[in-house]
């Protein structure tokens, strides 16, 4: 019988398996940011326990650091909240100490851990890659086997470049045909965890195929796959292609000379078998997708924008009922109210969903010759890191979206999580490009979006949510 | 880690799913460098009517006298019961360190994020799924009799309710071994370095830019 591309990652990491089917599975590159890894290094402190590979690890600050220009001329100094600052300091010292490559407040490099890594070439396809973060799911876009783990599990690598898995099962999700015009990666994923839930690929290795997913650039895989873990899914993959390729040659940590062409010629062989069995298989018309929004706190709480937020006669059982009328509330919506009648105070197009030159591309070409509506309180575009900052920059996208109005940030997570000062007051409504829509995620009270970059650019401009494609044939 | 061999305790109803680890411990609290003290904080957004910061003096704050376990009949729980998908969202393992710190030693629902479940039992947490009728039932037990307990015993892989009935549940054996007996899976992972080294050897062989330093 054929295996999947998840089994082949499986079967080519595997160190040991024990009896009761746990496996001892060798882990190829860890990455590193300020949150969840202090505890981890004391853990090895306290023990006297020294890294295993300390060269498979790579760092940098993201969740923490301040976005504003003036703080940021200053690295970790500028960090004005005290508490941020220390972790910040933290994770330099661990470097330091510890000797792991680290790409710190300053360095060009530094960026959103999920952005960074594939830009550098540090994720490879037929990695294991792993991280104390959910939305590592990212780095499956590669064919890699990337998936994020708590702090107990990051000391564990650091110890012994391991991690105690049991295997998970085979979900296919088979976006058939090809999607409309504006229709982004993001569009699909939320469709998709609209279809399945937030539960739906609970246990599994999610595997993206299908020609809409094909047709996707590199930046619209990383979309997809990042967003896994918001259909319950550790692990998205996308299988190698000649656009995966194309994507790694020349990253800095992509190998080079012979090596390359080895490299390659062993990436080709990183696809399900045609024979291959999985245990679920989804299968999506990719035309039936529009543009989506979120109108909950639940990610599976989505409706395409020309949708109602839905009604309570919808919901399939007690325990969603309950859910929606929570969300109703919380969100300041009623059931049936249309979408595009939502209001912005704020908007926030940045994360390591979309944060790529290609999201930033998108919500330029929106943003060119209009301005944001007097009614939004904000606009703001962070890019995922200083090089996706400088090639923007190059392209002159950061002159276009300042002269509509939005202000161009330094990078990091920023308004996706609210760690540092960017974040949403109580009751205020954001078209956000991030990948959660939790109760308090922006910002306590805050009520979140999730949409594309061309959607969020253009709810920005409008003031309320719209249908970017009528905007698009404007133009 | 704390073994964990049976605990019998009060129980403490969530009747909601898809609770979700922001939920459990909001993000200004995970600039903490350290693994304890995140209890006070346990459900922050839902347990007080202010907006937490660290360094707040806990004792001091509004609480919202209607949330589950600011009710004086929970006061001391040990057992969390919710709906399914608990645990959903962010890998933070703040959430069951959190869980943990209040004093919180199993959470029962009829289903788990698969990182928050992998995560508790690195903290000495059980997690245990029942099926949804079993949930509903233990809900409505707990609605019914104030100081419900429930037993949880590992070993036996069984929760018994006050009148004596019986619910099997499921864990992998190296879980509840390590569980069990309070064991540190890293020492135990260590134990098999020569294994490790020669998978190592065997690969470098065949995917040499795997092993190339960043």
């Amino acid at each position: 019988m054929g295996k999947t591309l998840y089994d082949k990652l499986w079967d080519a990491h595997v160190v040991d398996t024990r009896d009761d089917g746990t496996s001892l599975l060798y882990i190829d590159r860890q990455l590193l940011h300020e949150v969840t890894s202090p505890q981890a290094f004391e853990g090895l402190r306290i023990a006297g326990r020294k890294p295993w590979r300390i060269a498979a690890n790579l760092a940098t600050p993201d969740h923490n650091v301040p976005t504003s220009a003036a703080e940021r001329t200053q690295g970790i100094n500028g960090i004005a909240d005290p508490v941020s600052k220390i972790q910040v300091q933290t994770l330099d010292d661990n470097c330091n100490e510890f000797g792991v490559m680290q790409f710190a407040m300053g360095d060009q490099r530094q960026g959103i851990v999920h952005v960074v890594g594939p830009e550098q070439g540090a994720t490879l396809p037929g990695m294991t890659v792993v991280c104390g973060d959910s939305h590592t799911a990212t780095h499956g876009a590669f064919a890699a086997l990337a998936h994020g783990i708590g702090t107990s599990e990051v000391e564990h690598v650091l110890a012994t470049q391991c991690l105690l898995q049991r295997k998970m099962k085979n979900m296919l999700v088979q976006v058939n045909g090809k999607v409309g015009p504006g229709i982004t990666g993001k569009d699909i994923v939320l469709h998709v965890i609209g279809v399945i839930g937030t539960a739906g690929g609970n246990g599994c290795a999610i595997e993206f195929a299908g020609e809409a997913i094909r047709d996707l650039s590199m930046e619209g895989r990383m979309s997809v796959c990042n967003m896994a873990i918001e259909a319950g899914a550790r692990v998205g993959l996308v299988a190698v292609d000649e656009k995966t390729i194309d994507y790694l040659k020349d990253r800095p940590f992509a190998p080079k000379a012979e090596q390359w062409q080895q490299a390659v010629d062993y990436w080709r062989t990183l696809v399900s078998d045609a024979d291959a069995q999985f245990d679920k298989v989804v299968e999506i018309n990719a035309s039936d997708i529009e543009p989506q929004v979120s109108w909950g706190t639940s990610p599976e709480m989505v409706v395409p924008v020309s949708g109602k937020v839905p009604a309570l006669a919808q919901a399939k059982s007690d325990v969603q009922r309950k859910d929606w009328q929570r969300a109703y509330e919380y969100m300041g919506l009623a059931p049936e109210q249309s979408i595009e009648s939502i209001q912005l105070d704020r908007v926030f197009i940045g994360s390591c969903t979309n944060s790529r030159i290609e999201d930033i591309r998108a919500a330029a070409a929106v943003a060119k010759g209009r301005k944001v509506a007097s009614s939004v309180k904000q606009a703001m575009v962070v890019p995922g890191s200083g090089l996706v900052k400088a090639q923007a920059e190059a392209e002159g996208l950061h002159e276009v979206l300042l002269e509509a109005g939005f202000e161009w940030r330094e990078p990091g997570c920023s308004m996706c999580l609210a760690m540092n000062a960017d974040r949403l007051g109580a009751g205020e409504h954001c078209a956000s490009t991030s990948n959660r829509n939790f109760e308090g995620r922006q910002g306590f009270g805050g009520r979140t979006h999730l949409v594309s970059p061309a959607m969020a650019a253009a709810a920005a401009i409008a003031g309320h949510f719209v249908d970017v494609r009528t905007m698009v044939e404007e133009a | 880690m704390k073994a964990f061999t049976v605990e019998q305790g009060i129980v403490a109803p969530m009747d909601r799913a898809n609770i979700d680890t922001d939920m459990i411990i909001p993000k200004q609290f995970l600039k903490s460098i350290k693994r304890t003290g995140f209890g006070p904080n346990l459900f922050d957004e839902l347990r007080y009517l202010d907006v937490g910061q660290p360094g707040m003096d806990n004792s001091k704050r509004p609480l919202n006298e209607s949330f589950v376990l600011n009710q004086p009949r929970y006061q001391g729980a040990s057992v969390l019961l919710a709906r399914e998908n608990f645990g959903c969202g962010s890998s933070r393992e703040h959430a069951p360190w959190a869980l943990d710190d209040y004093g919180f030693r199993a959470v029962i629902a009829p289903s788990f994020a698969d990182i928050f479940y992998n995560n508790c039992f690195k903290n000495g947490l059980l997690p245990i799924v029942l099926d949804d009728a079993i949930v509903d039932q233990l809900f409505s037990e707990v609605a019914a009799t104030e100081g419900y307990q429930l037993t949880v015993d590992l070993s036996e892989q069984v929760v018994v309710t006050p009148g004596e009935e019986r619910f099997a549940f499921e864990v992998d054996a190296f879980r509840k071994h390590c569980l069990l007996n309070g064991l540190d899976d890293i020492g135990l992972t260590l134990q098999e370095a020569d294994k490790i080294k020669n998978y190592e050897q065997q690969r470098k062989a065949v995917t040499p830019w795997l092993f190339a330093d960043v």
